[in-house]
């Protein structure tokens, strides 16, 4: 199912030529909105963990407002989280093309890509990225729900407010630290990339260079259906 | 309540030094509850009430003389009666004033992000400062006494302030202006240790309380509320007074140490992928090389 947008992507990108549909308008749609929510718990998030951040929180409206909206912009993202699992699970699976690709991973880093096996639509990296986010903010769920509603907390359990704080915690900054790699990542490293998310599209030269197998399966699908 | 005219030690969630902290010495202030001739009159209770503004709560029926479970947002100050089976199976009914316990290490004020929300003086009140609070509530969990609570309407916390605004202007707290068996005693905090020191004596040398003693406890630098207990062994029995109370680890190590880690993980993150950028440069597709390989 998660292939379908991509088979249609081809045909309907055929006026353009050499152009292919890599998220469909509701993925990007999705992924906005995920960003969008998820920079507003980050910021007003760093600014409840450190004073020298607590500026963050004016910027959002004050420490009050910044509270108030920080566990419903992270129940917004949480949705959206989601909505990007039901969209991309099986993309996202991790197959032996991926641990080839990981056991290559230094030739990534180092911009070698001619030296890479070739991989489906997400590559390990991103796989990565992916389930961190989707079981990040499952810990952060949890955890937030205990924190925002921490005097229904029985006395008696209060070490569940203190495993509150550490996953929390935790999980922010895990997220903090893969958020910092994908921004890195999507706008200024991997060129095209940025883009897709925007508009949709990659060049058949962009999605052969880094997605090879995905290419040549939705390019073969397209044969296959003319 | 804001009370500018006492000298403020410390400052929750504060970037920098304490403005003006040390330049003024106070006397420590102290509250002393004798719970041996306590007699649940609650009279301190309503004190509390008159003086800062509160209606009397809805009151609870459980078949003890507890008429509601726990302090409230509006109800800072409450008697915890506890009816201890002895172990001669006699009956001893234990009471004890509950309210914030004015901390010298405070957890609370440890705990919570928002710049001067909570507030202790030089002469030991933490008091909390409701204009700066943002309602997160992570002094609730920062409390190892189980005092903040949270006005769902204005979301603020409320407790106690040690009638901060009175103790400003020379007069002692309401609740110990109630009280009526002199059970409560206010003064500077060496006093009122030496007052509850000679009053344990006097349990132990001239009534059978062979474990009487002052609950002051160091785990979190003593406190502003010290308490005479007919057995200070057992302070759990006086509704839930802890043994041994400590800011909890968790918020320990949250404040402290994970912070700086954290905080150079994620520079350490962002120097990371300029310093990538700056060696390796982006990924581009699109040169001579890629055009025309493909129709």
């Amino acid at each position: 199912m998660s292939v379908s947008p991509t088979i249609s992507s081809v045909s309907a990108a055929g006026p353009r030529g050499g152009q292919i549909l890599r998220y469909t308008f509701v993925e990007r749609v999705n992924h906005w909105l995920a960003a969008l929510t998820y920079i507003y718990c980050l910021m007003s998030g760093l600014a409840f963990w450190s004073p020298y951040l607590f500026w963050m929180a004016i910027v959002l409206g004050g420490g009050p407002t910044a509270r108030f909206w920080h566990p419903w912009f992270g129940l917004i993202f949480t949705l959206s989280v989601f909505g990007m699992f039901q969209a991309w699970r099986v993309d996202m699976r991790i197959t032996d093309a991926d641990r080839a690709w990981k056991r290559a991973i230094r030739h990534y880093i180092r911009n070698e890509d001619e030296m890479l096996p070739p991989i489906g639509r997400f590559n390990y990296g991103q796989k990565l990225f992916f389930w961190l986010m989707f079981y990040g903010v499952i810990v952060l769920l949890v955890s937030g729900f205990a924190l925002w509603f921490v005097e229904s907390i029985p006395w008696s359990l209060r070490w569940l407010r203190y495993l509150a704080i550490f996953l929390h915690v935790t999980a922010g900054l895990a997220t903090i630290g893969a958020f910092v790699i994908h921004v890195y990542m999507g706008t200024a490293m991997v060129r095209g990339g940025f883009t897709s998310i925007v508009r949709g599209e990659v060049s058949a030269a962009w999605a052969r260079t880094h997605h090879r197998l995905w290419y040549e399966r939705i390019t073969q699908q397209k044969t296959s259906q003319n | 309540m804001s009370q500018a005219s006492l000298q403020i030690v410390k400052i929750s969630g504060h970037a920098g030094t304490v403005p003006g902290a040390g330049v003024e010495r106070a006397e420590q202030v102290c509250k002393l509850v004798d719970t041996t001739t306590c007699i649940g009159c609650k009279a301190c209770e309503v004190a509390c009430l008159e003086w800062n503004g509160y209606t009397f709560a809805e009151t609870t029926f459980d078949n003890t003389y507890q008429t509601m479970p726990q302090t409230a947002w509006n109800y800072w100050n409450l008697i915890k009666f506890n009816e201890h089976e002895r172990e001669d199976g006699t009956l001893q009914l234990l009471m004890r004033k509950d309210q914030c316990m004015h901390c010298a290490d405070p957890g609370c004020l440890a705990a919570c992000p928002a710049d001067g929300a909570i507030v202790q003086y030089a002469n030991g009140i933490v008091d909390f400062q409701q204009q700066n609070c943002i309602g997160c509530g992570y002094c609730v969990s920062g409390c190892p006494f189980d005092i903040p609570k949270f006005n769902p309407s204005t979301k603020k916390m409320f407790k106690c302030t040690l009638c901060a605004d009175r103790v400003t202007v020379g007069l002692e707290p309401a609740c110990i202006k109630a009280c009526p068996t002199g059970c409560l005693h206010f003064g500077t905090k060496d006093d009122m240790k030496v007052l509850a020191e000679d009053r344990a004596q006097q349990l132990r040398e001239h009534f059978d309380f062979k474990d009487a003693g002052v609950y002051d406890p160091a785990g979190v630098g003593g406190t502003g509320v010290i308490y005479v207990l007919h057995d200070v062994k057992n302070p759990e029995a006086y509704g839930g007074l802890p043994r041994d109370p400590h800011v909890p680890w968790v918020v320990r190590i949250w404040k402290g140490p994970a912070k700086w880690l954290g905080n150079l993980a994620m520079l350490g993150g962002i120097l990371g992928v300029t310093l990538h950028y700056l060696r390796f440069g982006p990924k581009e597709v699109g040169t001579s090389k890629d055009q025309g390989a493909q129709p």
